[in-house]
């Protein structure tokens, strides 16, 4: 199934949001952060992407470009365009980007602690995106936010709804947000690390309700995450990030067993296998280069075991090596 | 061992120090602070040249051929009621204003921390205790306090001071106290125990360096108003008292002479409102720099 | 909801206790009698000794402790050693102008208050914020004694608008009015703008905007709730203030309400006087406290089901 998606990907039909060389900055009080340089992916109706990467790589920050949602005034989209179905939001204007958010896409958020407002209850949250987008009346909504919530399967959906967010443990709570989040029917779900804040049992089960309910309506996801393994079940193609750009992006499957890219190569290696062969875990060597002294040329280039003098001067050019499978290294590059 | 041990004492002072240039950065940008700074410093230059400036005599020598004349060359501020020099007053009085804000500051952060940090480090009875009486005292209207307090001991410089401090004591214990209850909650100081570390060690290793910055915080956001609450205090009779100058207690007397002598009143005002603002400022600043989180 | 009001209103007692002992001590250690007092240095020791007698004074310490505890329960809040009048007597001259002057000024403040937060913190760095701010700062510098005689200087002096000295009509009241108003909204309104900026920050609020919220909503519904609960904190401190402020300002405009009652009371060491007042407003102040978490309560299910478990 997942490579029927891939063989049509190039038909624009298929293509819900086109993200082309987008480039998002923040100013500092003393210099200009480039956090997100020139990325580029499709999402495809129906399929889930993954985007992986270590924390800092711009890969949350790429997502939520998409409905402008990054937070504070010193923001700075300095090119490329999404198209969401043909349409750029990065130009839009709020009022317009008010009619998308929540209805046509939808985000569910790392921190199920904080994300939920404190004061207001499961249902008072649930309902406001209805209330916002759809013209149904009270019970309806309701009802309609009790069905949700049985569908992510919380018990007593309606007492729930009565309770506030600190009555909720970690999981029901991030059940909620997925509950809130497909409430519209959405076409389109940003997942920022829904399970990271979770224990591995209840992240199993949230992410079994995230696929059944993919299956029920159809939607697509942009899964963002830092865990291979959380992708590898979820998504139907992987996008690797690093330092702010898209190091490579294939189909799960042929990311995982022909990754090109060293540092694609890398995290695969350093993922504890179900039978360790080795004493130690693999690593990569070294740290993720911070915003503010960020490496010129391929940003990996510090920590690349196959790093040239080229790596060092100037970013490769992403170049397809097989049917929807795009690297961009220097090891690869058309020279 | 010892070497690492060196070594991590080093770093952790070369964190601090980066830490406090950085500080001192933030605090140098703002320019408001800046000012604040200029302003206060010359306040404090006059009140500490002040014999220099004009001999303490001319504040308090009454002189009847001269009373209440205005502003002239001879006497830039005018005169009061007595004929006494009201530029000398206020240069003197610089001293007795300032001194009883950033004193009584001084007076209620020591008292209020050492109580306060007790309080929250060996918990117990003994903050039961102080807590209770805390809530007693903070349900007195404050001023009110003081005032009762200064009525009691008399009204002098040195009972005005106990009077402010009393009143203002209990709120550093209760925000010092939360203060080392989050601090010696942190995963830090468990480690710091677990590691074998003395209740002594831990205090003035780990609790006090990070309390630092809230208790700085609070003290330099307050004496701004401890310098205004004292000025208060002594405006309504209950304070300094003549023939010594002081701001609060001239301003009470120009209050007779309001109509035909508003310089009188608007001299020792300004000079009230100006230090007050200027602390306020460095208060701001201060805040800001130490815990940019908060900034605005 | 109505156990803990009445929880606290038990906690409030022995407070009040407290209170009263803590006061009653500091007054009894003022050097001389009232009966020196009360009839000045030309009197006999004779004379100052039978009226100390008449007074109770001659009694000890905790005796006349007992004695006064004794009559607050029985609604006897003593007998000025002045005026010999009882208390309650001329407090109902004197008390209304102090409420009015302060419950005024205290709604005015909270409104101004938090309603110049607001816009602070809306329009962050715009031209009405930093008006805003600077203007804070500049009156949280000004004493209320100096910002009222400059008020009474140039609206009643040189514009005549206002009565400078006294009065009980509504125009004796604005400046005193204003001028404890300005004092205690900075506080508020510089507060309300530190959590409005806090609260925008969170993440429940990108939340709000993730469902498709107008700026308005998320301001409205969901930042100010939770930047309003510190705020009534500090406005529940802030009647501590104005009541404080209040004895200030009625010296200034020379109004006859409980502060300047008290003031005249303390400088003529009127023990009966001043401990009664203390402990009616100190009641006050308890009272608003516990109706300040009320409303937190009200608020904050947090709060609430810690208090109702």
């Amino acid at each position: 199934m997942k490579n029927d998606i891939i063989s049509t990907a190039e038909n624009d039909n298929d293509v819900l949001l086109r993200v082309s060389d987008l480039r998002v900055s923040f100013k500092t009080d003393r210099a200009v952060l480039h956090a997100v340089e020139g990325v580029s992916f499709n999402v495809l109706h129906g399929e889930t992407l993954g985007i992986v990467g270590e924390s800092g790589c711009g890969k949350s920050i790429s997502c939520m470009s998409i409905l402008k949602l990054i937070q504070g005034e010193n923001v700075l989209y300095e090119g490329g365009t999404i198209e969401f179905e043909g349409v750029n939001t990065l130009t839009m204007s709020d009022k317009q980007l008010q009619k998308i958010r929540g209805k046509d896409i939808s985000v569910i958020f790392q921190e199920p602690m904080t994300a939920l407002n404190p004061l207001y209850t499961i249902g008072d949250q649930m309902s406001e995106a209805l209330k916002l987008h759809s013209k149904l009346g009270k019970k309806e909504i309701r009802d309609r936010c009790i069905e949700m919530l049985e569908k992510v399967r919380i018990p007593n959906p309606r007492e729930i709804m009565l309770r506030y967010p600190f009555n909720l443990s970690g999981g029901m709570r991030q059940r909620v947000m997925i509950a809130m989040a497909l409430l519209t029917n959405p076409k389109l779900v940003i997942a920022d690390e829904p399970t990271t804040a979770l224990d591995v049992t209840i992240q199993a089960q949230v992410l079994d309700v995230m696929q059944s309910l993919q299956r029920e309506y159809g939607c697509s996801y942009i899964f963002i995450t830092h865990d291979l393994g959380v992708i590898s079940e979820m998504a139907d193609r992987v996008a690797v990030m690093y330092g702010g750009h898209i190091c490579e992006c294939a189909d799960t499957d042929t990311l995982f067993e022909n990754p090109l890219h060293p540092y694609t190569r890398g995290l695969i290696a350093s993922r504890p296998q179900g039978r360790m062969t080795q004493s130690r875990l693999a690593v990569i060597p070294g740290n993720v280069p911070s915003l503010a002294n960020k490496p010129s040329g391929c940003p990996f280039h510090t920590r690349c075991p196959d790093a040239r003098d080229c790596c060092r001067e100037r970013f490769p050019e992403t170049v397809a090596v097989d049917e929807g499978h795009t690297v961009a290294c220097w090891n690869y590059a058309k020279k | 061992m010892k070497d690492t041990n060196k070594e991590r004492l080093a770093r952790k002072r070369r964190r601090r120090r980066e830490h406090a240039r950085e500080t001192f950065r933030l605090f140098r940008k703002n320019k408001a602070a800046m000012f604040g700074c200029a302003v206060l410093l010359i306040f404090i230059l006059a009140a500490i040249f002040a014999d220099v400036i004009v001999p303490y005599e001319e504040a308090i020598s009454q002189n009847s051929s001269v009373r209440l004349s205005g502003p002239s060359a001879e006497h830039i501020f005018g005169t009061d009621k007595y004929g006494r020099d009201v530029f000398a007053r206020i240069i003197h009085g610089s001293r007795r204003s300032l001194s009883l804000g950033v004193g009584t500051t001084l007076l209620s952060v020591c008292i209020g921390g050492l109580i306060g940090a007790c309080c929250g480090f060996y918990g117990g009875k003994f903050d039961t205790v102080v807590m209770r009486i805390c809530d007693i005292i903070m349900c007195i209207p404050a001023l009110l306090f003081a005032l009762a307090v200064v009525a009691a001991l008399g009204a002098s410089m040195l009972n005005l001071i106990l009077a402010i401090t009393i009143i203002s004591v209990p709120s550093y214990i209760r925000i010092i106290r939360s203060v080392i209850i989050s601090i010696v909650e942190q995963d830090y100081i468990y480690a710091a125990r677990l590691c074998g570390s003395s209740n002594r060690s831990i205090i003035f290793h780990h609790v006090l360096p990070n309390a630092m910055g809230p208790i700085i915080v609070q003290a330099s956001m307050n004496v701004a108003s401890m310098m205004l609450t004292a000025a208060g205090l002594s405006f309504i009779g209950m304070g300094v008292q003549q023939p010594a100058p002081e701001w609060g207690a001239m301003l009470n007397e120009a209050r007779d002479f309001m109509t035909n002598q508003p310089y009188l009143l608007l001299f020792p005002g300004a000079a009230i409102s100006l230090s007050a603002l200027c602390l306020n400022l460095v208060g701001d600043g201060l805040r800001d720099a130490l815990d940019p989180r908060l900034k605005a | 909801m109505f156990k803990y009001i009445l929880k606290r209103l038990l906690i409030m007692i022995p407070t009040l206790l407290g209170v009263i002992f803590i006061v009653f001590t500091i007054m009894n250690l003022t050097p001389g009698n009232p009966g020196r007092t009360i009839l000045g240095t030309m009197a006999t020791q004779e004379q100052v000794d039978q009226l100390n007698h008449e007074l109770g004074y001659d009694k000890p310490f905790f005796s006349r402790f007992f004695s006064y505890c004794g009559g607050l329960l029985q609604g006897d809040f003593g007998t000025s050693y002045r005026t010999r009048a009882p208390f309650t007597t001329e407090l109902m001259g004197r008390l209304p102008t102090t409420i009015k002057l302060g419950l005024a000024a205290f709604i005015l403040s909270s409104l101004i208050g938090v309603s110049l937060g607001i816009l602070s913190a809306v329009k962050q760095y715009s031209f009405a914020d930093v008006f805003c701010s600077t203007t804070a700062i500049l009156f949280a510098s000004i004493p209320g004694f100096f910002l009222g005689m400059v008020l009474i200087y140039v609206f009643g002096l040189k514009l005549g608008w206002f009565p400078t000295f006294g009065g009980t009509d509504f125009k004796s009241f604005v400046l005193p009015v204003i001028t404890l108003t300005i004092a205690t909204t900075v506080t508020v309104q510089r507060l309300t703008r530190t959590t409005m900026l806090e609260a925008v920050r969170q993440d429940y609020i990108r939340t709000a905007k993730a469902k498709g919220c107008s700026k308005a909503r998320m301001t409205w519904k969901h930042a100010l709730k939770n930047a309003i609960l510190p705020v009534i904190t500090v406005m529940g401190i802030n009647a501590g203030t104005v009541m404080g402020g209040a004895v200030i300002c009625e010296t200034v405009f020379a109004l006859p309400g409980m502060g300047t009652y008290i003031l005249t009371a303390i400088r003529s060491k009127d023990i009966p006087v001043v401990m009664s007042s203390t402990v009616l407003l100190s009641l006050i102040f308890c009272v608003i406290m516990i109706l300040v978490d009320v409303l937190y309560a009200a608020i904050d299910p947090r709060i609430r089901e810690r208090i109702t478990h």
